[in-house]
């Protein structure tokens, strides 16, 4: 390797290990002078420790960052009671007694009843497996799917992309109720995977378009023409180069639609298409109440705010990730 | 007049050696955008020559820079040197091979030694990619140039060679300044010890103040590794700072190509002339005496060319000939055989030495 020059005035002295100034900025740094500006104080190992690289430095931004710790502890009881219900709701979901119909919180039951007699808390944490693997596997199929379909679409283009952006139409312009009625009301099967493949199969192409579009801008980019001229091949393009950059549209889109697919399984439940008692689920419930809503606004609210919670953690989590995605946040 | 530019015609007049071997041969470059209409099925109505017929000689060691306005087909040149782009006809010869019609491992090996500095530091580094992690990525996708546990020492020593602290190593590109991210995107350039460097306007981005560092350090690394640019600018004077030989292009054509005294100082061909007559002059009393050229209209649709001489159309010289005939581009006839300085390739029909810029004292 080339030896450092001795004739350069332009060479100054490599600082060495020690020192660090206060954090100087770099801008104002950038002179012929080359006196190395000390580093930030920023990372105790000093610069000759680990290398790293844009997921290890994302990983210690997240571990450090509440937002993210908060939204993880909530995703983690959720999947627990999903897992688990019997855990921390002893009573049996279905179980109905009538003379309590409607009636408000009392000793061991603290979220009251529903129209039914049946303890609200209990269906709280018993729906919580259906709503949330719902939402979760309708969201990571959507956005599986469809960035990986947008994504290759925009980066080779061509016909693939004209195909693809033409079929991408055609799902986009069936109403998702009209859809959910004509394509579920033929399906016996009475878990939530029917449910799950319908909004895979609807909502595909919201997020195919975005990753399209955001590889479209990310592949422009003169490093990718870099990469290229370097002698890099398409997977290593796309993955190390493209989707870094183009994964953040797709991770607010995703996450925000997660707390949709909840909310959609409970209108198709309304319908009567979606998931069907006995299944226990937060969308059953909260269609179910938001009839007695002036007679027993409890039992709308509980079910809600746990639906609420989910879609906020999502998000929390999701907003946190794409930050620490982003160097130029930290 | 000679039917076609001869690819063994030997450079007698452009101060290099006749005998020395280009490293990088261009011969007859077409590069043609075509224009499509419809979605589904397109077809051709048109198409934008935007590099047509480019024939040049790179010699090792020499900085052949490259002049033109916007438009005229520089930075396509540097896309198919590199070959980002598949020419329309033409042959780019790099050691005997043609280069365009390489494909896969051949084709990766020939990218070892030739590589490219682009224009705008702001998006030619990825923003989510350690310094690091940018400068090694030419040691991940040829791994046998360096051993892996050897790699990290020599993007130090690159970060050191382009004059950069080898402790910003974990930094990401937003954390540097314009001139410092290009100094980052040479290292990227010179990590596989390439023979040829295209550097596509590498300057052009930065402030004034920054980019005669960038420049020296590009001189000074060209005489450190014996590298041969290809220095594509429209800045004339940080082109003949930098440059041995000069070639100037107008609307996907080389017009004129010659050593940089004889092109700076001893221009022939009008568009040459005119461009020369642009160039700030810093002394306020020659400024009072020189003539400027001032060209009328503007540059024709590269979609659809003047037939004939290309720069025809703006030309005060131009006549009934310029439009039947092309120019070739080679010694004009009146020069032939004069050993001046102004015996170099130029393609007009009414060559004419004409001193616009007054020698560089």
């Amino acid at each position: 390797m080339p030896e450092r020059n001795p004739l350069d005035p332009e060479q100054g002295p490599i600082a060495p290990g020690g020192g660090y100034g206060a954090g100087m900025d770099l801008a104002a740094s950038d002179a012929d002078t080359l006196e190395y500006p000390e580093s930030h104080g920023q990372e105790p190992g000093g610069p000759a420790g680990k290398p790293r690289s844009l997921w290890s430095d994302a990983w210690r931004d997240l571990r450090r960052n509440p937002v993210f710790i908060i939204s993880v502890l909530i995703i983690l009881f959720l999947v627990f009671i999903s897992l688990w219900p019997g855990t921390i709701a002893t009573q049996d979901p279905l179980q109905a007694n009538l003379q309590k119909a409607q009636a408000g919180p009392e000793a061991g039951h603290p979220f009251g009843f529903d129209q039914q007699g049946r303890d609200v808390y209990t269906r709280v944490v018993y729906g919580a497996r259906a709503s949330v693997t719902v939402g979760v596997c309708a969201t990571l199929g959507v956005v599986l799917l469809g960035s990986v379909l947008g994504g290759l679409a925009g980066f080779f283009g061509g016909w693939w992309d004209a195909i693809l952006s033409r079929i991408s139409d055609v799902f986009f312009g069936i109403p998702v109720v009209l859809g959910g009625l004509v394509f579920l009301s033929v399906v016996t099967n009475s878990t939530v995977w029917p449910v799950v493949g319908f909004m895979v199969l609807l909502g595909w192409p919201q997020i195919a378009r975005i990753a399209r579009g955001s590889v479209i801008t990310a592949r422009q980019n003169d490093y990718v023409q870099a990469a290229r001229a370097l002698g890099a091949g398409n997977s290593r393009m796309l993955l190390r180069h493209i989707a870094p950059n183009a994964v953040a549209p797709v991770i607010v889109v995703g996450t925000i639609a997660l707390g949709t697919y909840i909310a959609l399984e409970a209108t198709l439940s309304y319908l009567g298409v979606g998931l069907k008692p006995p299944t226990v689920s937060w969308g059953i419930d909260i269609s179910d109440a938001s009839n007695q809503i002036r007679n027993a606004p409890h039992m709308l609210l509980w079910p809600a705010g746990a639906l609420s919670l989910t879609v906020l953690a999502f998000i929390m989590l999701g907003d946190a990730v794409r930050d620490a995605l982003d160097p130029k946040l930290r | 007049m000679t039917t076609a530019p001869q690819p063994t015609r030997p450079e007698p007049s452009d101060g290099q050696p006749a005998d020395r071997e280009p490293i990088l041969q261009v011969r007859g470059l077409v590069k043609h955008f075509p224009l499509t209409q419809g979605i589904i099925f397109k077809r051709q109505v048109g198409a934008v020559q935007a590099v047509d017929g480019v024939s040049f000689d790179l010699f090792p060691g020499e900085t052949l820079g490259i002049v033109g306005e916007s438009g005229c087909g520089k930075s396509t040149v540097a896309k198919l040197l590199m070959n980002l782009e598949q020419p329309t006809a033409g042959e780019i010869i790099y050691r005997g091979e043609d280069i365009t019609k390489l494909s896969g491992r051949a084709l990766k090996a020939v990218r070892r030694n030739i590589q490219m500095v682009f224009q705008d530091p702001y998006t030619s580094l990825n923003p989510r990619m350690t310094v690091g992690d940018i400068i090694g990525e030419p040691y991940e996708i040829h791994p046998d140039v360096a051993p892996k546990g050897d790699r990290r020492k020599r993007v130090q020593d690159l970060l050191d060679v382009v004059g950069l602290n080898p402790e910003y190593i974990n930094r990401y590109p937003h954390q540097f300044s314009g001139g410092q991210r290009q100094r980052i995107g040479i290292a990227r350039g010179l990590a596989l010890r390439p023979e040829v460097i295209v550097a596509d306007e590498p300057v052009s981005a930065l402030d004034v103040s920054v980019q005669a560092q960038v420049v020296n350090l590009m001189e000074r690394l060209q005489d450190e590794f014996n590298l041969s640019y290809m220095f594509i600018a429209h800045d004339l004077s940080i082109v003949r700072h930098i440059s041995d030989r000069v070639g100037v292009m107008y609307l996907g054509k080389i017009v004129e190509i010659g050593a940089d005294e004889e092109i700076y100082s001893h221009p022939t061909h009008p568009y040459t002339q005119a461009l020369l007559s642009a160039v700030p002059v810093p002394d306020p009393e020659a400024r009072e005496y020189r003539e400027r050229i001032i060209l009328q209209g503007d540059v024709p649709s590269p979609a659809d060319p003047p037939s004939g001489c290309r720069f025809r159309t703006r030309c005060w010289k131009a006549q009934e000939r310029c439009v039947v005939e092309e120019p070739l581009l080679a010694v004009p006839e009146v020069f032939r055989g004069t050993a001046g300085p102004a015996e170099h390739d130029s393609a007009c029909h009414f060559a004419e030495e004409k001193q616009v810029v007054r020698p560089e004292d």
